[in-house]
């Protein structure tokens, strides 16, 4: 029997984090992802939730908490947004290396300088060299599903996930969510089992310093150098990518509920001008597709619903027949193009496909996005492909940037 | 002496042949620190010179378990496993945050004054060697006024050194506490002590450090001793409030005489720069800062 | 050891255990090392356990707490603290190499 409610997408997430029952959550308020932070202490003092909740001094502390209460075996939850996710790079990259499965929501957010409240995604793509896996809903519904297939994910391969959500986009508008039974949430996820040891009855000290190189130990084992122990790390992410695919695969068949797995896409069946995108950009991608198609323009959409571990294969196959592809982001590699045309751009090299990727950079610090402006820079860059001069660099979408005035 | 020596927990929790410098007042320090806290017991590090002595993959030489983290978030490191503890129905087990004075006069002190502000139950310990000692002995603002490190090579330290245990008294902490290792049995003592309490603790370590602070190895208890002995170090504890002195501090206290400040600083050589100047200023603070514990004593 | 004789490492992550040694055999370290002269010892003298400052005051804690007092030169970093603080001054540093008489 269903349970469909308004939820907005802060709301959603509680819900999920509420049925997922971790025993240690650390979190710091920030805008846009406060009333998260709010609803869970709610729980906890309500006694909703039974769980250690720690309201910590700052970001970097909220991370430190869930790692070294993951390590001693409890399951741990945070969430955070731009200037704060910054603030707590460094033990994002001590997380994926300590293997511990965190699981943390980062609402999107712009980072300063300048100061931004508004939605975009680069705290969290200035993220994906860090180890985390990373995903990016496309609405409410996505938000708590992809929380509960998060747990399972990490916890099965030990790496920290990431389930991204654009700020006030998604963190601030109500939308219906169907919630998942609570029983059938708790078959879905095996309680957490640290392969860290912090106990007394065995004692360890753990994460010291490693060598550049191998040494044996006393008992005869050949004891990893630093970077072996940090290939296990890259050797766990090729494993996450069929794992992350059985996970959604599971779930849609106990819930009912498809979000694809690695990729999604619409009306892909031969599209030639193919949008691509990560988070809600890419769902109004999906309007600016049916636009289109009205116009004549056969368009469609590959939407990446996890970013790390990257899905080059599905990204390749969903090329096929492309004429074109418009990859949108809210951010950008500042010096060169946005991170999810580069990525995209990498896996098509690898085949033979030789497609024009135009990198769009769009929504940045919140401008707005709407599908009218995507659909009609579909078409200008449909027209240009036909007239054979298609522009790839880059298009910073609604953004005045002087180039077109008059001298 | 003679009879307390023998009520000391006679293991050793420290295997023979670790990393730290020949003479490290933090071995010492730690070595009775751990036989006061026995097994049922969970540390936390930084990098530091704890985290060398804690010995590198796929060894160490400590039998308590440890938990390394990142420099500025050992405080918060140790909230997490208190909180995780809790969420596994373990929390008999003694938690420990242990960080040299960079760790926690400079660089951790947000998470360090977070945790105590919610009351975290764990023991927060100090060694103060003054001194980033593990990266060179570059400066802190645990390093007191006049000495040469290696980033004031040349001008000696300008600043007066940080009274910490004054900015942790301003947490309301059921229990704070001032050791050497010079005086071990007063240390195991008071960490015994601390093990039986609940909520914040915090335990500064004067801890001595030969290359550091350019003195013979030879030399680490008698430096720790002149240490108390001109008052630079008292031997305190605070509970629920209350000032104490303790050991050699309190026997002073009650009829001894100090020694000059100069007879400590004239041992080491990261003193040999000292103006006349920042030595009387150094004098009239400890003679200072005498009199206050005095009173507070007292009433 | 040879390298293809040895066990991989299955640890997904630096889990250290304890062990002896973790510096090597840090005796090595000495310049000097540390001589007692047992008929000046307390405990020796007394024959029951008495001072053992020495063993209070090791930072590496290889004094044992024995009649007669016995050093692990193994592990002794020499650092000559014992030396310094015994009372009886039955502790003599001496270079190594040199006999100890």
């Amino acid at each position: 029997m269903a349970d469909v409610r308004i939820l907005t997408g802060n709301e959603a997430a509680a819900m999920g984090v509420k049925l997922c029952r971790p025993g240690v959550v650390a979190a710091y308020p920030i805008t846009p992802q406060s009333q998260l932070a709010e609803i869970l202490s709610r729980y906890v003092e309500g006694g909703e939730m039974r769980a250690e909740y720690v309201r910590v001094e700052g970001e970097h502390s909220a991370l430190t908490v869930c790692i070294s209460a993951s390590t001693v075996g409890a399951r741990t939850f945070t969430a955070t947004s731009s200037n704060g996710l910054l603030y707590m790079h460094e033990q994002l990259h001590w997380a994926a290396g300590s293997r511990l499965p965190v699981v943390m929501c980062v609402v999107n957010r712009g980072v300063g300088a300048p100061w931004s409240i508004f939605n975009d995604q680069q705290d969290s793509l200035a993220q994906r060299d860090t180890g985390w896996i990373q995903f990016y809903c496309r609405n409410n519904q996505e938000i708590i599903d992809t929380l509960i297939q998060a747990y399972r994910i990490a916890e099965s391969l030990y790496i920290p996930v990431m389930v991204c959500y654009d700020g006030f986009v998604l963190s601030h508008t109500m939308m219906p969510v169907d919630i998942p039974d609570g029983d059938m949430v708790r078959g879905f996820l095996p309680p957490y089992k640290a392969h860290t040891i912090l106990s007394p009855e065995a004692p360890r000290t753990i994460n010291s310093v490693l060598f550049p190189w191998r040494r044996p130990d006393p008992e005869g084992v050949l004891r990893d150098g630093y970077m072996e122990m940090r290939y296990k790390l890259e050797a766990a992410m090729k494993k996450a990518l069929p794992a992350i695919q059985e996970a959604n695969d599971d779930f849609a068949r106990i819930f009912g509920r498809d979000h694809g797995g690695l990729i999604w896409t619409y009306r892909s069946e031969g599209a030639e001008l193919l949008f691509s995108g990560i988070g809600s950009i890419a769902n109004e991608a999906t309007v600016a597709a049916d636009l289109l198609r009205d116009e004549g323009i056969p368009a469609g959409v590959l939407g990446v619903r996890v970013y790390r571990p990257f899905p080059r294969q599905r990204v390749i196959e969903a090329t096929q027949g492309a004429r074109a592809v418009m990859v949108l982001q809210k951010g950008t590699s500042y010096g060169y193009e946005g991170c999810l045309t580069s990525d995209f751009k990498a896996s098509l090299y690898e085949s033979t496909l030789r497609v024009p990727v135009v990198d769009v950079v769009a929504g940045l610090g919140g401008r707005d996005v709407k599908a009218r402006e995507i659909a009609d820079a579909g078409k200008r860059a449909w027209k240009e492909l036909e007239e054979g001069k298609l522009k790839t660099h880059s298009l910073w979408l609604n953004c005045y940037t002087g180039e077109d005035d008059a001298e | 002496m003679q009879n307390n020596i023998f009520k000391i927990n006679e293991t050793e929790y420290i295997l023979p042949g670790s990393r730290a410098c020949q003479g490290c007042g933090l071995t010492l320090a730690y070595r009775y620190m751990l036989k006061a806290l026995r097994e049922n017991t969970v540390l936390t590090i930084p990098a530091s010179c704890l985290c060398v002595l804690h010995g590198l993959y796929p060894i160490t030489p400590v039998t308590v378990p440890c938990l390394n983290t990142t420099f500025a978030s050992t405080a918060a490191s140790a909230s997490g496993i208190a909180a995780g503890l809790a969420a596994m129905n373990k929390s008999d087990i003694t938690v420990v945050a242990m960080a040299g004075d960079g760790s926690t006069y400079d660089m951790g002190i947000q998470a360090l004054s977070g945790a105590a502000e919610r009351n975290t139950d764990f023991i927060y310990v100090c060694y103060d060697n003054e001194g980033y000692m593990n990266t060179g002995t570059q400066r802190s603002s645990a390093t007191p006024m006049g000495a040469l490190t290696s980033t004031t090579p040349i001008l000696t330290k300008e600043h007066t050194k940080k009274d910490f245990v004054r900015i942790m008294e301003a947490h309301e902490l059921p229990y704070l506490a001032t050791t050497s290792p010079s005086y071990p049995i007063d240390l195991y003592d008071k960490f015994v002590k601390a093990k039986r309490i609940k909520g914040t603790r915090y335990m500064h370590i004067y801890s001595p450090c030969p290359p550091g602070w350019l003195f013979n190895t030879k030399d680490t208890i008698r430096i720790g001793q002149l240490a108390v002995e001109t008052g630079i170090v008292v031997l305190f504890e605070i509970e629920d409030g209350k000032f104490r002195f303790t050991g050699r501090s309190k026997t002073l206290a009650e009829r001894g005489k100090r020694q000059p400040v100069v007879n400590y600083v004239s041992r080491q050589g990261r003193f040999r720069r000292m103006s006349i100047e920042q030595l009387n200023r150094l004098q009239a603070w400890v003679d200072s800062r005498w009199a206050d514990y005095l009173d507070r004593a007292e009433s | 050891m040879e390298q293809k004789s040895l066990k991989k490492d299955r640890n997904v992550s630096a889990l250290c255990v304890p062990a002896k040694g973790e510096a090597g055999r840090t005796g090595d370290w000495r310049d000097l090392k540390p001589v007692i002269d047992h008929t000046k010892c307390i405990p020796s003298v007394k024959n029951r356990p008495a001072c053992y400052l020495c063993w209070l005051y090791c930072p590496e804690g290889v004094v044992k707490m024995t009649i007669p007092v016995e050093i692990d030169m193994d592990y002794c970093k020499g650092c000559g603290i014992c030396a310094e603080e015994c009372p009886p001054n039955a502790i003599r540093m001496v270079r190594e190499g040199e006999s100890d008489g």
